[in-house]
């Protein structure tokens, strides 16, 4: 989550409106969403004159026929899907695009928030609006679209060859392929998914099936050379700017490059593979054993199994964390490999101080919500809280809340939190 | 007695897998799959079984056949894999057709036999290692493969479209307010109770049953979501065509959105084979031992909403009803008694068919039988003769069967033996007997 250093962590309690108190402005009103630097909450509201964005009480000018998908971008924008004369389009900040789509939805956006890119679908044709701009050429069918780090390049998997029904030889001749920017790769396969962009957004890799049975990575259109019983999504070394993939072969998976492998084949499983910003850490959900999870870094797992491992996170400096449960139940925070005493019905994705220090996470017991900090409890409890933003210092921590109704930023010391 | 030789029908997909097929490579195929893909089970059960013929009477095949061993469970085992297995793969392209025929469409896969076998042989494994092995070779009927083809590429198995997915719960919803002004059928809500996951026929033809679940989750007052991404689909047959790899592909896509919403639970549609998949199949293919989020079918959910009182009946289903035993989640899952007490609460009577829960018979439609499509269609409705006979004998005009694929079988086994019989979901009834929320209007 990009962070600035203007935001307000002045400590303290602030609350941002009082949603008992919206709803009877309206006849629906949608779940909260906050900003990143908590300075507002949005909610998509319906009035008898139409759907709008309520934000921190108060509503967008324009009135839509329909709006869903209020979501703060990382820069602070507010972004939603809105409907007008049948015809969808985004409104950033209560200003809708120019273009509009017979439908819209997923939206993405770049690293910073800087740039907004969203799904399209016009005329029973598919591509990527960025900016309100959307690919020249449309496909009958795009999906798992995908956005550069800098948002200045989309990607999709799209159809080039239209089939007719049940027509299972043209669909293994190849009909898939991936698109970039709109303009597809010269080749098509049986399959692509999951395609990925390098940290400059200048190449492309997918996985890919070439046949029913033989799956590989191909890399700007090209395939490697080696294939695999399964291939789960590619992503390029920092590093190298080589691509790896998990892969499965001999029943095992294991980390593969230049067609041979990173990490061996060992594993039951292996995905969510992560780098650090360093570039030198890289890291991956494993399965050691059947039924057993864990984090691998740098190839080599953690002792400690569980059930079920989710939401990989990395430090800046390399440090990993994620969470553990025991049917969706059970939720432990484990940070390098330790699992904090805590035990919860709930749990969001770790968060790491910008030093890497300290890790913070939003946690549910009892269907109260709040944030645990390096095992510590905060004091207080919420109806509903958002993951946690340190300061830049990691001593203080922005809690984003819903509690009674009211919407709650609050700035509060580390030492608030106890053991 | 006959053998799969005196009936083959011709199926353009196992044709054109056929005339593709280099001999050569059809043992190596096989002795992979035996050797990196079976073990021991599959030997036990070889070694085991006596060929007591006791498994018979279990299939509805036989059972609909006059008693043609060709369709007992031994005898499609004894035409499939005990031939791969005594020719150490080295099976002509004719024995493949006839493999993939039985297979696919004279097995549903339904475990039945295990039951009535001595040694509790599942022969439903058997048929499913021999599926694989078709799969394997490029050997399958072309409509389940289109099916399989959709899951890959769209990770549902009805061609939907991102956006259509969407558009269709939009819709719903729109129609939905006019009867239930504040009903929402809320979209990638994070930290919801349940995400309810369906199967692409809701969204594709039978759009009035997302409808009724909204309905009802709606006047329950429930916390509950939908994603607006690929994942929403917990049907798959991909399972059934034999390709693991994309089975598990399509569900990792389900788990992994249910853990991305925060969901407590995964609320599933009225559907078996789903079940099936999610449950027991490709979670542990992905290497769960148990689903990493816990799946609720929607027997046992309405069990609890009516057994909590959070759905109160105003009235009940008039007359008398009977109730079909869905194999994947009776005999699969266990839930022949919550089901009869759905169908109780709902119902004023019931006539229960005979023999029923886990000794009941098959639809003939599941195990991905009804997804072979047209080329096969007769093969599973005369197939079914005795279940025809057993709905017959209740007397009874209503049928109830919790599951998408026993509807297809079974409305096709209705019409063929002009049954006069009319089906339902759960949902269906549940919708339109319970008491509503006080800003409802219409209904009863």
């Amino acid at each position: 989550m990009p962070q600035s250093d203007a935001w307000d962590f002045e400590t303290g309690a602030r609350s941002l409106c009082d949603l008992h108190a919206c709803a009877r402005d309206y006849n629906w009103l949608e779940e909260p969403y906050f900003s990143p630097d908590g300075e507002r909450v949005a909610m998509a509201a319906v009035s008898d004159d139409g759907a709008t964005a309520c934000v921190n009480g108060q509503a967008w000018e324009n009135v839509f026929e329909k709006l869903w998908m209020p979501r703060f971008l990382p820069d602070g924008r507010l972004m939603a899907f809105v409907q007008t004369d049948g015809e969808w389009t985004a409104a950033v900040d209560d200003a809708p695009w120019e273009n509009t789509f017979a439908f819209v939805w997923n939206p993405m956006w770049s690293q910073d928030g800087s740039r907004l890119a969203i799904c399209i679908q016009q005329d029973g044709e598919y591509g990527i609006a960025v900016d309100d701009a959307p690919w020249e050429t449309l496909y009958e069918n795009a999906n798992q679209f995908v956005l550069s780090r800098d948002g200045a390049h989309s990607a999709a998997v799209v159809q080039t060859i239209s089939l007719g029904q049940a027509d299972i030889e043209g669909y293994q001749k190849g009909v898939f392929s991936v698109a970039v920017d709109g303009e597809p790769w010269g080749s098509n396969f049986v399959n692509c998914w999951g395609p990925a962009f390098d940290a400059a957004g200048e190449r492309v890799a997918a996985a890919a099936r070439f046949s029913l049975y033989d799956y590989g990575i191909i890399e700007e259109g090209r395939p490697w050379t080696t294939t695999y019983q399964c291939v789960w999504e590619p992503f390029f070394d920092p590093n190298t700017g080589e691509v790896l993939a998990p892969v499965r072969t001999g029943g095992k998976w294991g980390l593969a490059h230049r067609g041979g492998f990173r990490w061996e084949p060992t594993f039951h499983q292996l995905w969510q593979p992560a780098y650090s910003r360093d570039g030198r850490t890289l890291a991956a959900i494993v399965a050691p054993k059947f039924g057993e999870f864990t984090v691998a870094v740098n190839g080599t797992p953690w002792n400690q199994t569980w059930p079920v491992v989710t939401d990989l996170v990395l430090s800046p400096t390399g440090r990993a964390a994620c969470l553990a449960n025991e049917s969706n139940t059970r939720f432990r925070v484990v940070v390098d490999g330790t699992a904090w005493t805590g035990r919860y019905d709930m749990a969001w994705p770790p968060v790491f101080s910008p030093d890497g220090k300290r890790v913070a996470a939003a946690v549910e017991k009892h269907g109260r919500q709040t944030i645990v900090l390096d095992d510590k409890v905060y004091k207080e409890w919420f109806d509903k809280v958002w993951p946690p933003v340190f300061d830049p210092s990691g001593e203080k921590v922005l809690i984003r809340a819903v509690s009674g109704g009211a919407c709650l930023r609050i700035v509060d010391h580390i030492s608030s939190f106890k053991a | 007695m006959s053998t799969i030789a005196d009936r083959l029908i011709d199926d353009a997909g196992i044709q054109r897998g056929l005339n593709r097929l280099e001999q050569s490579r059809i043992r190596s195929i096989i002795k992979g799959v035996l050797a990196s893909e079976t073990g021991a089970r599959l030997k036990t059960y070889a070694e085991t079984c006596m060929r007591c013929g006791l498994c018979a009477k279990a299939c509805h095949y036989y059972m609909s056949h006059d008693g043609d061993p060709s369709y007992s469970p031994v005898g499609k085992v004894r035409q499939t894999m005990w031939e791969i297995l005594k020719a150490d793969g080295d099976v002509s392209k004719q024995q493949l057709q006839q493999f993939a025929q039985i297979a696919y469409t004279e097995c549903n896969l339904c475990r039945r036999c295990m039951h009535y076998c001595p040694l509790g042989i599942d022969t439903a494994y058997i048929i499913s290692v021999v599926r694989r092995i078709c799969h394997k070779l490029g050997v399958t009927p072309q409509y389940i493969q289109d099916t399989a083809h959709s899951h890959a590429a769209t990770l549902n198995q009805m061609w939907v479209k991102d956006d259509e997915w969407i558009d269709s719960l939009m819709w719903q919803e729109d129609e939905a307010r006019e009867e239930f002004p504040t009903l929402r059928i809320p979209l990638e809500k994070e930290g919801a109770d349940f995400m309810y996951s369906v199967i692409a026929p809701e969204p594709k033809f039978r759009t009035q049953l997302i409808y009724q679940a909204a309905a009802i989750f709606n006047a329950a007052g429930l916390d509950w979501t939908m994603p607006a991404t690929p994942g929403w689909d917990n049907s798959n047959m991909a399972m059934f065509s034999g390709d693991a790899e994309v089975m598990s592909r399509v569900e990792r896509a389900h788990y992994e959105t249910a853990q991305r919403l925060r969901v407590k639970r995964i609320v599933m549609g009225e559907c078996g084979h789903a079940f099936r998949a999610v449950c027991d199949v490709a979670n542990r293919w992905l290497g769960w031992k148990v689903p990493p989020v816990p799946v609720v079918h929607s027997v046992e959910f309405f069990w609890d909403l009516l057994e909590s009182g959070k759905i109160r009946m105003a009235s009940k289903h008039p007359g008398t009803v009977t109730i079909h035993d869905p194999c994947n989640i009776i005999r699969g899952r266990g839930l022949m008694d919550k089901l009869r007490d759905v169908v109780h609460h709902i119902c004023e009577d019931v006539v229960e068919m005979t023999p029923n829960r886990e000794h009941n018979y098959c639809c003939c439609a599941g195990g991905g039988v009804i997804n072979c499509g047209p080329p096969f269609k007769k093969v599973r409705v005369i197939g079914n003769k005795i279940k025809a006979e057993q709905l017959k004998a209740t007397g009874v005009h209503t049928l109830i069967a919790p599951c998408h694929n026993c509807h297809g079988g079974l409305e096709d086994i209705i019409k063929h033996f002009e049954l006069d019989m009319h089906i339902y979901f759960l949902g269906d009834i549940i919708y339109k007997h319970m008491e509503r929320p006080a800003d409802a209007g219409g209904g009863e």
